[in-house]
């Protein structure tokens, strides 16, 4: 992307309120998350109040980077990089917004096992936790420095948030059928798992639009594009 | 005539095109293809060389007093500036519109679209072909019945669209426009757009526009012409999406000046 500014000033303006606005709603999601996952390992329900309370400045900010977005789209009739970030923005709000909805999830969830005794320790859930938000924070960090190999990390790691996922499905399981007293926390705890691990499947999404963003090829479900007529090439 | 060799299906055929206006160069080394029944876009500051490049395809840039050029420009593999070639039969060829609608003053509707035909000593029914040119521009049901008014009763959009059922008239193979539709409002504006996709079907259009988003709508392949250099020419979609060149980047996204 070239660093030159537009002739007219107020549309540079515009674009960057709308990349602030973008940073300001990741930064908060990250924080939901955080902030979730302590409420829950700490077992303090103010801090998954907390997060539940945070959520509808984060669905504010949603319907305002709509606006945003369809304003310029609108008023600029926007091409090439400006079209690329401006189509991303539209698609990533959508995950940002539904990651602060599964920290929100991951609160209800801690405010409930609150109310019991812990369950046995379960080391691989804070594991997982990190990975996801590490893949949160790379998706934003890709997407504010334009950075394809850090697209390209958050993507990989995915993998690995899969594979730690399916651990932990088994050693809850296990600790389900070991004693059925446990069912009800182990399955919260796994839907705890199951909230992470979507919500890293959303940061693997941002970061493919990253990618879409700065080289303009859309990385997602390779193969799948229609292969349409093509204009005549020079 | 010498032939260039060349793929089927090429309509215009531009090769190391330089053009100069006396001492000054307009056009620089300038080479690019248009298939047959596809829109060429040429988009790109003013003075950036558009019109001139446009008016070499029908030999319109040799009129003004002191412009020169070389390089080959082939239609239909003919080189024009061959011997033997009639500029004038070549112009009937490659027809134009241009920026301002300018029909015959003194004729009326139906004059202004016969005029071509018996300029070029075209026989046949004129009736008919004067209805089939103002049908393919779209303007027949708004003037049929009063085709012996005077062309400068039609409003500015209706006389643009007469002036390409004149250039219609004649049967081109290629369409010049130059801004055609820059004085228009935008409902003419789209009638013109309507009007060259389905002109495509016959013909091979190359628009020079100023409208960006006009480029985008109406072509197939677009280029971007900067200081009387071809900077870049793709598909128009790849153009306006993810262009390769750093200066077609700045100028689509507004970035420049």
């Amino acid at each position: 992307m070239t660093m030159k500014a537009h002739t007219d000033k107020t549309y540079d303006a515009q674009l960057d309120d709308l990349r602030n606005k973008l940073l300001t709603l990741g930064g908060k999601v990250e924080t939901e998350i955080a902030v979730a996952m302590r409420g829950l390992q700490e077992r303090d329900s103010k801090l998954a109040e907390q997060v539940i309370a945070a959520d509808r400045e984060v669905n504010r900010l949603e319907v305002d980077i709509d606006e945003a977005c369809r304003r310029l789209l609108v008023l600029r009739q926007p091409a090439a990089s400006d079209l690329r970030f401006i189509t991303t923005a539209l698609k990533i709000v959508v995950d940002l917004e539904r990651i602060g909805d599964l920290a929100v999830n991951i609160a209800e969830r801690a405010l409930d096992l609150n109310q019991s005794p812990p369950l046995k320790p379960v080391h691989d859930l804070g594991k997982l936790a990190e990975l996801c938000q590490k893949q949160v924070r790379g998706a934003l960090d890709a997407f504010v420095d334009g950075d394809v190999s850090m697209a390209e990390q958050v993507i990989k790691d995915d993998d690995l948030v899969d594979s730690l996922y399916h651990n932990l499905f088994n050693e809850l399981l296990a600790l389900m059928m070991e004693d059925s007293r446990n069912i009800r926390r182990a399955n919260s705890l796994l839907f705890v798992a199951k909230h992470l691990e979507r919500l890293g499947d959303h940061a693997t999404n941002v970061a493919e639009m990253v990618i879409y963003m700065v080289r303009g090829t859309d990385v997602r479900h390779p193969g799948s594009r229609t292969s349409k007529s093509a204009p005549p090439t020079p | 005539m010498s032939e260039s060799a060349q793929p089927d299906g090429i309509k215009i055929d531009v090769k190391n095109l330089d053009a100069w206006f006396r001492g000054t160069q307009a056009l620089r080394n300038v080479s690019l293809s248009v298939p047959k029944n596809t829109v060429l876009a040429i988009i790109g500051p003013s003075g950036c060389g558009k019109s001139t490049f446009v008016r070499c395809i029908n030999r319109m840039h040799e009129l003004v007093p002191g412009a020169t050029q070389t390089g080959k420009v082939f239609v239909d593999g003919k080189d024009l500036h061959a011997r033997g070639v009639d500029p004038v039969d070549l112009r009937r060829r490659v027809g134009m519109v241009f920026q301002r609608p300018n029909p015959f003053p003194t004729m009326s509707i139906y004059e202004n679209v016969a005029a071509g035909l018996k300029l070029n000593g075209i026989g046949g029914d004129h009736k008919q072909l004067v209805e089939k040119s103002l049908r393919q521009a779209a303007l027949w049901d708004e003037v049929k019945d009063r085709l012996q008014s005077s062309a400068l009763s039609l409003s500015g959009g209706q006389q643009q669209r007469l002036c390409i059922a004149r250039a219609l008239a004649i049967g081109p193979e290629v369409l010049l426009m130059d801004e055609p539709a820059s004085a228009l409002d935008p409902i003419a504006t789209a009638k013109i757009e309507e009007l060259i996709h389905e002109l495509r079907e016959a013909l091979t259009i190359v628009i020079v526009t100023h409208n960006m988003q006009q480029a985008a709508r109406v072509s197939d392949s677009t280029a971007f012409f900067y200081l009387g250099e071809l900077i870049e020419h793709g598909p128009t979609e790849r153009i306006f999406t993810n262009p390769r060149e750093p200066r077609t980047e700045d100028y689509v996204t507004g970035k420049f000046g």
